[in-house]
């Protein structure tokens, strides 16, 4: 993010850019791509110890920095920019977030310092067939007070559920619809009653896997029933931090694509000098701007009537924008664009799968759309 | 906004507020004098023209016009905070001074840069204050994106120019009283070494303005016609030759000013209103397009934002003037095109048949008013490739070359 950052903040996006481009290069990003837990533990537990990034939203008495969203999408901006393979996203800001938004003082004490401190969390809202990362995908019932939260049903494209040791999960009261009527629910795995299993992702830096609930104890976080209102401030709250992660990627395709413009010569030129690869550079120019204002616009909303509309506005951008990019970044390469060596593949892919994380393009402008007609 | 204003930002806001409620009427939508005259007749264009002069005057008056430039020329030596303070309230009112602060801020920091204290002393006020209208003569028959290749001549005969040619897309021209005028006073010079910036009074004989109908149907802009005009050298603004140098400082006002211009004219939420009057708004299609028109709507304002606050926190603008300008005219092409496609075959219709007297019909027919007025798209995208990101230039043939040694159109 390059819009006005305080000179720590730039020299804290400094610090990390050199961390991770010392401790993650492109190498060790294909590596962990294929390993089943999908990150360096050595990795993770540095940037928890002696980077405190883990602990950067959450408040000094939960084992946090105590920073706010800006810090927060600093550090997903440069996750994103170096396509680190980690469970930082799912475990900081999904889980994290939820946790500081649904959770009672108790259980924040309980389970943010040992978030903060690297243990891996994720959050399990998604089910098979629904497909939306919304509250009409929820269908798993919350089960009965006397039932000790013994959970059943199925969860689907839980990210990093393989490796989670705390993992939350959405279910609904029956009869509720909508954000109405959501419970989240806590449990430590690996717990009897519940099975991961890994599934393929098409982006291979984020791990995905299906959850099989059969009977699984839990707690319930907060007060059963009411989570739906601050699930959503989390979830949108992650909205603005998976966008700052998407522009960091979206920034270096953008550079690598003009620097190959600039230096690749065909016809005695360079091929920036031809107006089909000029302009495309321009657009996605264009497209980065309006992805950084749209923000830094939400993230100085945070906490405002507006935010959610303006959390959508971020996604609904960023979700076409950073797939142009990457598409017309492999393009502009040309035939080494479509290597597998070549890393703008990766970046396609990661691309992919955040048009899809916290729901797509045409899901947050139909929810702009709702929020146009309650105002009209 | 989110910032909120500094004590005298907020007292200069509140001054701004009462002098606009004390002058004039609320925005109310769609059917607001200030987006423009409601027939194309000549004398209603030439009547919506008078009322914007008119406003200028007002403004002027109020000591609200030119509030960043200098007293010395009498503005009103302010900041361009305040500049912008005002730009957004007058922006909840139904007034306008149309083409007139454009082209004062075309014309005004060319004569403060590179005029004479005379030419100074005599045009600025009047040109401040809407008395003295002007339109600018750069582009031609065979000069557009390459401005340089003007060919309207001026010859020198004593302390006169004689000036032979053809402007084109003259804006306004036909309700202005003077004119800044490019033209070719050396034609052996490689083609950005021989033009001379020209101070012109459109009502000498030798001039002829006809008007051109767009296909709005307005009378837009102008055919301007020199036959042997004469012009005294004490109208050269710059010096012989240099003109390319002051055409540079116009030039470089014009397309952020486009970008950021207050034109507003209704927002984009008012298109579920007129969705859902039109029986429309349950249709997802629609409802997707609304919300992307809106989408696109607010990122130009967001970058608007950001390049106030940072002229309010007084930081160089982080927002390139290329980006603001594609963005402005994409975002005001998708909103019209939404408007008028939510009326179904009723956006068929014309004029008193049509919704809103045609003003959806009419916007959509706009179009080019972005996209090419103040340089074309594609002219801004090649701006930002290679300003912005340094993309090589293409290879050029006009390099170098004596003008009169130049391909033009005709000769293909
Ligand atoms: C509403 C309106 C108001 C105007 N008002 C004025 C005015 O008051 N005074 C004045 O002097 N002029 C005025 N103009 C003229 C305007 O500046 C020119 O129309 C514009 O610069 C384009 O020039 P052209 O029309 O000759 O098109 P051309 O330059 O011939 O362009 C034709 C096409 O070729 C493309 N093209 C040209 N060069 C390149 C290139 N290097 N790379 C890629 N594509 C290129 C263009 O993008 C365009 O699509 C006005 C125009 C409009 C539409």
């Amino acid at each position: 993010m390059a819009f006005i950052l305080s000179e720590e903040q730039a020299e804290f996006r400094d610090t990390l850019r050199r961390f991770f481009s010392e401790t993650t290069p492109s190498d060790d990003v294909r590596r962990l791509m294929d390993t089943a837990e999908g990150y360096d533990a050595s990795v993770w537990s540095t940037m928890a110890e002696e980077l405190g990034l883990q602990g950067v939203p959450f408040d000094e008495r939960h084992g946090g920095q105590g920073f706010g969203l800006d810090e927060l999408c600093i550090v997903a901006g440069e996750l994103g920019r170096a396509l680190v393979p980690c469970p930082y996203f799912a475990s900081v800001v999904l889980a994290g977030g939820v946790l500081k938004h649904v959770a009672s003082e108790a259980q924040r004490e309980a389970l943010l310092p040992r978030i903060a401190s690297g243990a891996v969390a994720t959050l399990a809202l998604v089910e098979p067939g629904q497909g939306r990362w919304d509250a009409t995908s929820i269908r798993m019932e919350t089960p009965p007070e006397a039932d000790d939260g013994r959970l059943t049903g199925i969860k689907d494209v839980v990210l990093d559920g393989t490796t989670a040791e705390i993992i939350l999960v959405v279910t609904r009261s029956p009869g509720s619809r909508g954000w109405e009527g959501l419970s989240v629910h806590w449990l430590e795995a690996p717990i009897e009653g519940m099975q991961p299993k890994a599934l393929q992702p098409m982006d291979a830096t984020r791990k995905l896997a299906r959850l099989h609930f059969n009977g699984a104890r839990s707690q319930v976080l907060g007060q059963p029933g009411e989570a739906g209102p601050a699930l959503q401030v989390a979830l949108d709250e992650a909205l603005v931090a998976l966008c700052a992660e998407m522009v960091g990627g979206m920034e270096f395709v953008h550079e690598s694509a003009v620097d190959y413009a600039r230096s690749r010569h065909q016809f005695g030129r360079p091929i920036g000098s031809f107006q089909a690869i000029k302009h495309k550079c321009a657009d996605v120019q264009i497209d980065l701007e309006g992805a950084r204002a749209a923000i830094c616009a939400a993230r100085d909303a945070a906490g405002s009537d507006e935010f959610p509309l303006l959390a959508s506005i971020a996604k609904a951008h960023c979700s076409d924008a950073y797939y142009r990019a990457t598409q017309e970044n492999v393009q502009i390469h040309g035939g080494v664009g479509f290597t597998w060596e070549y890393d703008a593949h990766l970046y396609l892919r990661r691309a992919k799968s955040s048009q899809q994380l916290l729901g797509d393009a045409d899901q947050h402008r139909e929810r702009i759309a709702r929020t146009l007609e309650a105002h009209a | 906004m989110q910032r909120s204003d500094t004590p005298e930002q907020a007292e200069f806001r509140t001054e701004v507020r009462e002098w606009l409620e004390a002058h004039a009427e609320p925005r109310k939508g769609e059917g607001d004098w200030s987006n423009g005259p409601r027939e194309h007749t000549p004398e209603a264009e030439a009547a919506y023209f008078e009322r914007c002069r008119e406003w200028q005057r007002t403004r002027f008056d109020g000591g609200f016009a030119c509030i960043t430039w200098p007293e010395k020329y009498g503005g009103r030596g302010g900041t361009p905070v305040q500049e912008i303070i005002y730009g957004q309230e007058e922006a909840h009112f139904d007034v306008t001074a149309g083409f007139l602060p454009a082209s004062i801020s075309l014309v005004g920091p060319a004569l403060m840069r590179h005029g004479s204290v005379e030419q100074c002393k005599r045009y600025l006020r009047p040109l401040m204050r809407g008395e003295e209208t002007w339109c600018q003569l750069f582009s031609e028959p065979d000069a557009g994106s390459d401005l340089a290749a003007v060919r309207t001549r001026a010859e020198r005969d004593g302390d006169e120019f004689v000036v032979n040619g053809q402007k084109l897309w003259t804006t306004s021209a036909q309700h202005c009283d003077y004119g800044i005028l490019l033209a070719r006073t050396n034609a052996e010079a490689p083609k950005h070494a021989g033009i001379t910036f020209l101070l012109v009074d459109m009502k000498i004989p030798g001039i002829e303005v006809r008007p051109l109908i767009t296909m709005k149907g307005d009378r837009h802009f102008n055919e301007v016609f020199f036959t042997d005009v004469r012009v005294d050298v004490a109208n050269v603004c710059g010096e012989i030759d240099r003109g390319w140098a002051v055409a540079k400082t116009t030039l470089a006002n014009e397309s952020m000013m486009i970008g950021t211009g207050t034109q507003t004219q209704g927002t984009t939420a008012s298109l579920v209103q007129y969705a859902m009057d039109h029986g429309r708004w349950e249709d997802p299609l629609v409802r997707q397009r609304v919300a992307e028109a809106y989408v696109q709507e607010r990122l130009l304002g967001f970058l608007r934002d950001r390049l106030q606050e940072a002229v309010l926190e007084g930081r160089m603008p982080d927002v390139d003037g290329s980006v603001m300008k594609i963005l402005w005219s994409e975002s005001r092409t998708l909103r019209a095109e939404v408007g008028l496609d939510i009326q179904g075959t009723d956006g068929l219709l014309a004029g008193d048949d049509a919704f809103d007297h045609a003003y959806w019909q009419q916007l959509v027919l706009d179009r080019s008013m972005g996209s090419v007025g103040g340089g074309t798209l594609e002219v801004h995208r090649n701006g930002i490739g290679e300003r912005v990101l340094g993309l090589a230039r293409e290879p050029r043939a006009d390099r170098d070359v004596a003008f009169r040694d130049l391909k033009t159109s005709t000769e293909g």
